[in-house]
């Protein structure tokens, strides 16, 4: 299982990279690698030392998750996170208690505000937890979500 | 692909600009199995999206599996006018990308 992720990666990459001597990428989104060992972190810390370098997060109530109490469907939770934060430069949603728990991490531009809004699937009741990266240190936010039906597994 | 993946909506109030994507796609997991055949299904995500403003970019989302199924992504961000163009494109782990631009309203 590992070995096939790891052969897609290579093939995807290689893509990619094809893609570039084509010329049909600029090579400002390829230094954006996807980071494959931040998502496959099974916890926390593992999953933000390995996207951002550090653990170590401050809570922030200028950072504001906006979510349901309680999701009836886990595969389907909105969540919007909206911070007032200075130079913003990426924000990170992780769901504590997925089997990987970061779910997605968006880069932001200097002139993109600091709001994201998806939604994201949670195998059962979770902190969620937004960290923002914000002049080069790293602040967050949690929420509980009660889950009553899963959205992970089958 | 699938024709037309991506659905843009962007509007601008004031000086910030709102631009709202959804995307179809199935969004697997790779934890589920194929009642039928007992075999794990393999997992099929959006893995990049980039989000760009006259070409330039503005929000890159890296996205893993637990994204929800057919993805629905919003930002906001500031310096565009009315009529500017706005480019959101994904790619899948399996290579697959679209993408489509919207004009904001």
């Amino acid at each position: 299982m590992k070995r096939r992720t790891f052969l897609q990666g290579t093939i995807a990459s290689s893509m990619v990279g094809a893609a570039v001597s084509a010329g049909l990428l600029t090579p400002r989104m390829v230094l954006a690698a996807w980071p494959e060992s931040a998502f496959s972190a099974k916890n926390v810390d593992d999953a933000l030392n390995s996207l951002v370098g550090s653990v170590n997060h401050s809570p922030n109530d200028d950072i504001k998750i906006k979510a349901p109490d309680i999701a009836e469907n886990g595969a389907v939770v909105p969540i919007t996170v909206s911070t007032s934060l200075p130079k913003v430069e990426s924000i990170s949603v992780l769901v504590e208690k997925n089997p990987s728990p970061l779910a997605a991490d968006f880069k932001l531009a200097a002139n993109a505000e600091g709001f994201v809004s998806t939604r994201v699937k949670m195998g059962k009741t979770s902190d969620l937890i937004a960290v923002v990266k914000s002049g080069g240190n790293l602040f967050s936010a949690k929420k509980t979500v009660k889950v009553t039906i899963g959205g992970c597994g089958g | 692909m699938a024709k037309k993946s991506i659905r843009i909506r962007a509007q601008i109030k004031g000086d910030v600009t709102e631009v709202k994507a959804l995307m179809s796609h199935e969004m697997e997991t790779g934890l589920r199995t194929d009642k039928k055949t007992g075999d794990k299904i393999p997992p099929h995500f959006i893995k990049e999206v980039v989000c760009e403003h006259n070409g330039k970019q503005v929000l890159l989302a890296n996205w893993s599996v637990a994204v929800s199924k057919n993805p629905y992504l919003s930002f906001k961000f500031k310096g565009a006018n009315k009529g500017d163009s706005v480019k959101v494109s994904w790619t899948d782990n399996k290579g697959d990308s679209d993408s489509d631009e919207d004009t904001i309203k």
